[in-house]
Parts: C-alpha cells; structure tokens; sequence
C-alpha cells in the first residue's frame, strides 16, 4: 500500500500492521483462520469420503438405521464450545486491554462530517482527511459527528470506531511504523460515502515535531475557544473570578459538580457538551435553571471541541490562554503559537 | 404457468391444478398450494430484480473508480438489491413457498388451519412489494438496506417512507403465515403424526414461525417510527431532536438478527429432508436437529448487539453479546455434524437436489464459522463494516438459504408439478452455482481483512483483482440461476412424467398423487413410523456400531 505505486498483478492478500493492537488482532486471526481451515476441512473431507464410500451402487439398496448416538451429540456439542470460548476469552482481552486510552496520550479531534473528516490538534493545527500522528506514542482521537453516523477506521490499525452525532467517541491506537496508511470511513454516510477517505501519515518523531510546528496560525484550540467564549457572551455569565449568574468554571473540568437534585457528576467533555446544548438538562447546586439559553444550533462541532478544550484549560493552569492539557510526554514549547 | 398447465396430456387425473381454471380461480384460491405457487412466481420476480442489482453493483466494481454510474445511483443500487432481496426474497422465500405447499401434506392435514389467512398474507405481500417497486421505480432509496437513522429519518432525500413501508406491510405477511404454520402444526396433524415424527422440515419452519410472530412487530414499529420522525421530526432517533440514532440500530436488530433465522432455519429443514432421502437413511439425531432449530430460535433474540460492537455500546454489553453468540453457533454445529453423520453408511445419490445439499453443508460450514470471527470482539473491531462481513453474510445467506431453496425447489418439484426436469442440466446448473458463488464471494473475505469498507462505490485500486474476480464470479453465478429458471419452465410442458414418488423418499407428501389432488390425501393418512423409516423392516435393530 504505501510506497510505490499498486501493482494489479500483485494480489494482496494481508494488510500491513502498524499498530500495536494489529499484532494482536493478526495472531488471534490467524488462530481463527486455521480452526476454520481445519473444520471446514474436515467436513469436507468426510462428506467426500462418505459420498464416495457410501454411494448408490444398486437402486434396491436399503442401508440400514443408524438413529444416533448421545455420545457423539455431547462430544460435538462441547468440543466446538470450548474452542468457541477460546476465541471469545482471546478477543474479549484485546477488546478490553484497548478500551480505554493510557493516561498520557495525546488528544486529536476529529470530526465527520458529510463528507470528509476535520481534525484538528490542541496546538492549533488542522487538516482536512489527513491525520499526522509521530509513532509509538499512544494517541487519543475524540470523535464527534456534525450530521449522521459514520466511523473512523484506520485498516494498517486494526481499528474502527463509530462516530455517531449528539455525542463524543473516544479511540487511541499507537502507531509502530512510519508510513502512509489508509483512513476510511466505515458507516455508510451517503452519496459520497467513499469519498470520505484520508489519510494517516505516521512520522518518527522529530519530522512529527518538525510537522506540528508548520502550521496552525489561528492559535491553539484553547485559544480559539477562548475567543468563542467571548464571542457568544458566555462570558458575561461565567465570570472568571467572582461568583455571577453562572458558576465560575475555573478548575471545574475533571472535577465532581454537585447538582441540585443532589447528584454529583463528573465534568468531562460529555458533561460541558451536554451544558451547553441543553443547559436545563444538569443545574449546578445554588444556581437557578432557565437562566443560561441553549446553544444548540449556533456553534459546530469544531468550536464545541474548541470550546471544551478550553474549559479544559482552564482546570489546570487556571490560565486562560494557557495550551491544552492532554499533550503530556510531549516536549514543551513546540507549537504553540500564541 | 397455468397455460402449460392446461394441456390435456397434463390434466389426466383430478389434482390442485386442473380443479379449476382462470384466473379467478387463482386470485380467490384458498388452497395452500395454488398459494404456494403464487408466491412461487412473485419472489421469482422479486429475485431476479434484486438479482440485476446485484449484476450492476458487481458490474460499478470491475474498476476502482466510481465511472459506470454516479455515487447516487450506485447507493440506491445497493440498497434497493438488499431491501428487495432479504424482506421479499429471503424471509418469505421458503415458509411461503416450499414450506406454504409441504408443511400441511408432510403433517397429512388438507390445508393451513386457516386458508383465507394465507390467501391474505400473499395479498398483503403483494402491496408490500408494490410499495418497495413503486419506491424503485419513483427514484429509488440510498439508506441502506439497514435503513440507519438519522440518515434515513433526516438526512437522505429519497423515498425512504415508501420503502419503509413496504417492509412494514411485508412484515404482516411474515406474521400472518407464521401464525397460520403454529396453528397447523399444533391443531392439524394426522393421527399418529406425533411431535417426535414430525419430519425436521416441519420442525424447522415452526421454529421460524416462532421468531416471524415474535421478532416481525418490532420491525414493523421500527420502521414505523422511522417514518414518523422523518414526517414530523418526533425526535426518537435524531439527536438534533433529543433522540438517540443508536436506539434505532438496537430496535433493527432486534429484530433483523432473528430475521437471519428466519432465513436460514427453514433451508436448513430443507437439507435434513435431502440428507435423508438421498442417503435413503433415516436422519441421525433426530432430537438434536429438532431441538436445535428452537434452541437457534430462542438463542437467536439474545445477540442483537454483536451488530453494535464498535457503536461504543457498553462494553460489558459488548462481552454478553459475544458469549452468547458463540452459544448460538453450536446448534448449527449440531446439525452439520448431524447432517455428514446421516450420510455414514448411508445409499448416496448424486441428483441434483444432493449436489445442493452437499454445497449447502460445505457453503454454510464456512459461513458459520466466519460468523464467529465476527462475534470475536476484537476481530470484529476491524472486519465489521468491511467486505469480510458482505462475504460472511453472503455464505450464509447465498451458499445455506438459496442453495436449500434450489435444492429443495428441485426435490419437490416433480411433486408440485407432477414433472420431472431434465436431469443433466439440473447438475450442471448446481456446480455452477457452487463454482460461482465462491468465486465471487471468496475474495471478499480477503478484501475485507485488507480493509475495503462495504458499500463503497469507488475503491483503492490495490483492491481491484480481487473484485475483478468477484465480478467473473458473479457472472457465472448468473448464469447458473437463469439455467434452473428456462429448464423448469420447460419442464412443466416438456418434461417427463414424475409418478408420485421418483425419488423413493418417505414422507407423507410422497404418498399422494404428483401433483397432489385439492385436499391433499384421498383420505386422512394414519402414521404408525416416525419420520424418515427408509429401512422401516430392521426398525429397531439399530446397528451399524455408533450406538
């Protein structure tokens, strides 16, 4: 696939693995592939063994009754089973040692969108189906949709996951090769469905360095969301210090919200997404509901995210136009353009 | 049809085709097997309509680049090959034909218990496949067969509604005969036809009766709300509206995964009357193949979500939908091994209907299996919403379903007929099948581990041979279902004389004049064996040293 142009006499027969997790899957693959190599060998080896054994050779022939045997029911009931919990134990322990992302990967956000794919990164860059990542350091896409559903794959990862619209996805892979991978989208999404496709350029680290300090000019994604902030007045309620007609959101991100009813809730992106949307849905303990209108429809995705990332901010270093949290491990002050 | 039917060399003794004439005497028939036969010729037609989407999709594929038509039509190509052939070709196509005609002469009763609700369900299909041709011929729909919301309830600018209803009408159909089959079963047997000498076709289609009357509704109010919120914005499904898109995938599947079952579990009663008959030996297992078909039926509500692994369903959800699909898989297991044991020691034929039973056990191991890569959570992270699961879908659905249904068209058709076709082509139109099937469908599995999403109308050219190999494949795959079709036709003119019984096949549809007379039997048939007693002289000797 990368490098060089396809040749159509070549038939590929197995994609390449650059990812940590594609090991994986191609192992439990291949153990799949060869018991249904096996089976499926097996029965045809005995059908034509019997066919040919068995066959009609006078038109009065009557074989005899043979009505079954429990020992056989119970043999060929089980055994299968017990291999069949072999590939769910097997795939169940990818599937949950990749759930979650490391707590020091860094975020991109994506967004789809009929039809292409936005990303953009918390220094500020942004692109258009393209995903530049630096290899072997874990990375986090938070996924949102601006319309319906489509899903965000990356074969060369062994990775796939929906994004579906009203929500946030999150998936985190670790590239292990510097190249260029395919990025489709996998939910059908409408006419140009399979236009809907990218590009992941997996860089060693000092071109992924030397990349990241390219661009973004419209300042990091907090910042950017800063200007967003002032922009829709949120501002005027959420003062920055002193207690006005919203809570103050200094250090609220990652904290506990103690709400009205009594419930606390965890602030995170689906929590500041969903107060903003429909800010009735959760009301903070001492304020009132009604008081801060809903923003649904005034603000897109990208500025959403950018808006998060910088109430984010905001948690940390109390800083406003601080850079975004969630790029640890990575060495300071490259692209950052304030 | 009914014009061959009316020559005078057919027409010798009194039987369902020559008690009357005209065309009245058909639309207003409430006879189960002149119903048969209507159904017979509509999912034929509905067939071959899917079938030349189907051409024209793998035609658009031969090159990577979308240049025989726009991503538009290609999108409708697609859907409307899916939505015309799983809700008006594969749900109706064996309960209603083959199962319509065979179910109440394999029990001895004259009809369904209730033959005016049978005429009913075909008329009802009859406006749900006119709702979906209309919404074809109106400009047709994009949304998938799956119709996946907000897409479909927002976003696309097709008939959607049309369509949906369509599959919401034919849904009442699948009901009405589901229920007709539970009440026959139970109300209408011969005497002597007990549970445990039902034969497993019998078996089968209860099983799948089960699922239509239980799983048919919540399609029907999916799709139903679907249309609701696409004609007033209700806001069940579209999150700009305060609904949920993925309550819709998880209603869908609901029911559209017992729906597979509905597909598949009377073609596998197909195969155990094949095994049986042309092994001239009694099925080995009886209660397990029994058994299992209802084990499948009610296993098969429990695993909706495996639909939905990476939709970022709870993955403790993700974990129980993936156990149990690994249990549904062993009562499939159970019945391929059960079916390769019937053929131990068996007197093996090689008519055609066998070649299609043979192709069935090879096709369908292989799409079972592939069914468990898919039910393996982290496998199916990256074949999901690939061509792995197309070519999955296809082995199961294509080398099971409509092999069961040729073969089993095949078998029965000297009895429905009362003529036999021409053997020689019956054979080669089966290897054909079988050799363009794989052909076309092998290379998908490789496409889709390399990553080719499904419903791609332009793809990465590094795919193309394998989907030039799939479009040979698909040609030839063509070529052998337009065979069957000339040939049978042929037949009902042409064709030699059958007798009541050219395969010396026990059951009690065998025991009647071919075609059979209105009511079925002369008089009421007494059943004192159970089912498939081929060697009914050494019936308790049980030999042969598996016991």
């Amino acid at each position: 696939m990368p490098g060089g142009p396809p040749n159509l006499m070549q038939i590929p027969l197995f994609p390449e693995a650059a990812s940590a997790v594609a090991t994986q899957v191609d192992y439990l693959y291949f153990y799949l592939t060869a018991v249904t190599i096996l089976m499926t060998g097996l029965i045809f080896l005995v059908v034509f063994v019997f066919a040919v054994k068995y066959r009609r050779k006078s038109d009065d022939e009557i074989p005899k009754a043979i009505h079954g045997s429990l020992k056989l029911e119970i043999a060929w009931s089980i055994i299968p089973f017990i291999v069949m919990l072999t590939f769910f134990w097997w795939g169940a322990q990818i599937f949950f040692a990749n759930a979650s992302p490391p707590a020091n990967a860094m975020d991109v956000y994506a967004v789809g969108k009929q039809w292409m794919w936005k990303i953009q990164y918390p220094e500020g860059q942004r692109e258009i189906n393209e995903l530049h990542v630096p290899v072997g350091r874990p990375v986090k896409i938070t996924l949102a949709s601006e319309d319906v559903i489509h899903s965000f794959f990356i074969p060369a990862f062994r990775i796939k996951h929906d994004v579906v619209p009203g929500r946030y996805d999150t998936m985190w892979f670790t590239a292990t090769k510097p190249g260029r991978y395919h990025l489709f989208c996998a939910e059908y999404c409408g006419t140009e469905h399979s236009g809907m496709v990218g590009w992941v350029t997996v860089l060693n680290d000092a071109d992924y360095e030397n990349w990241l300090s390219g661009g973004g000019s419209e300042g990091s994604m907090a910042a950017q969301g800063e200007k967003i902030f002032g922009q829709l007045g949120c501002s005027t309620c959420h003062l920055q210090d002193q207690q006005g007609r919203c809570p103050v959101l200094r250090g609220v991100y990652g904290s506990r919200v103690q709400l009205d009813n009594g419930k606390t809730v965890l602030a995170d992106d689906a929590y500041i997404r969903e107060s903003i949307l429909n800010p009735n849905a959760k009301i903070v303990a001492g304020f009132k509901a009604d008081i801060m209108p809903t923003f649904q429809g005034q603000i897109s995705e990208e500025g959403l995210l950018q808006l998060i990332v910088y109430i984010k901010s905001l948690a940390i270093t109390g800083n406003p136009s601080a850079p975004s949290i969630g790029t640890a491990g990575q060495p300071p002050n490259t692209g950052i353009k304030q | 049809m009914s014009t061959a039917l009316q020559d005078p060399q057919v027409v010798e003794t009194p039987n369902y085709l020559n008690q009357e004439y005209g065309w009245k005497s058909w639309l207003f028939t409430k006879d189960h097997k002149r119903i048969a036969v209507l159904y017979i010729i509509s999912i034929t037609v509905m067939f071959f309509i899917g079938g030349v989407f189907a051409s024209l999709i793998r035609l658009e594929l031969l090159t990577p680049q979308g240049d025989l038509v726009n991503s538009d039509t290609y999108n409708k190509f697609f859907t409307m090959h899916g939505v015309v052939m799983v809700f008006f070709f594969l749900i109706p196509s064996i309960p209603a034909t083959l199962g319509n005609f065979f179910v109440p002469m394999m029990i001895g009763a004259k009809d369904l218990a209730f033959p005016r609700i049978n005429l009913l369900s075909w008329y009802i299909y009859i406006v749900g496949a006119a709702f979906a041709l209309a919404a074809i011929v109106m400009g047709g729909v994009d949304t998938g067969w799956t119709f996946y919301t907000p897409f479909s309830s927002t976003y696309s600018n097709t008939f959607v509604i049309t369509a949906a209803m369509g599959v919401f009408i034919a849904g009442f159909s699948s009901i009405l005969t589901g229920l007709n089959f539970i009440v026959t079963v139970h109300k209408m047997r011969a005497p002597g036809m007990t549970w445990g000498r039902l034969p497993l076709f019998v078996w089968a289609n209860y099983a799948t009766s089960l699922i239509q009357v239980l799983g048919t509704p919540v399609v029907a109010i999916t799709l139903a709300l679907v249309a609701l919120e696409r004609a007033f914005h209700i806001g069940i499904f579209d999150p700009a509206i305060g609904g949920d898109p993925i309550l819709f995938q998880h209603m869908f599947w609901f029911y559209s995964h017992p729906a597979v079952y509905i597909m598949i579990l009377p073609g596998m009663g197909v195969i155990s009357e094949l095994v049986t008959c042309f092994s001239r030996k009694g099925i080995f297992g009886y209660p397990f193949i029994a058994g299992s078909s209802l084990g499948i039926a009610i296993i098969g509500f429990l695993v909706w979500g495996h639909h939905m692994f990476v939709t970022g369903m709870s993955m403790y959800a993700s974990l129980y939908f993936s156990l149990l699909t690994m249990l549904v898989a062993v009562p499939s297991a159970i019945k391929i091994f059960n079916w390769t044991a019937t053929m131990f020691r068996g007197s093996i034929s090689f008519d055609t209907p066998m070649l299609y039973a043979f192709g069935f056990i090879g096709l369908f191991t292989i799409g079972g299996l592939t069914g468990l890569f898919l039910a393996t959570l982290g496998v199916d992270v990256h074949v999901t919403d690939t061509y792995f699961v197309v070519a999955h879908f296809h082995y199961v659905m294509v080398g099971g379903m409509v092999l069961a249904y040729l073969g089993g068209m095949h078998f029965w058709w000297p009895k429905m007929t009362g003529r036999l076709y021409p053997e020689g082509w019956g054979r080669f139109a089966a290897l054909l099948v079988f050799a363009g099937f794989n052909l076309t469908f092998f290379p998908q599995f490789i496409t889709g581990y390399l990553g080719q999403p499904r419903r791609y109308h332009a793809y990465a050219p590094e795919f193309q041979v394998l989907n030039v190999m799939s479009t040979a494949g698909a040609s030839v795959l063509a070529l052998g279902y337009i065979i069957p079709l000339i040939y049978l036709i042929w037949s009902l003119k042409y064709g030699p004389k059958a007798g009541d019984n050219p395969w010396k096949a026990k059951g009690l549809e065998w025991q009647t004049s071919s075609p059979p007379p209105t009511y079925n039997f002369e008089k009421t048939p007494i059943v004192t064996e159970e089912a498939y007693a081929y060697a009914s002289h050494d019936e308790h000797t049980s030999e042969g040293g598996l016991k």
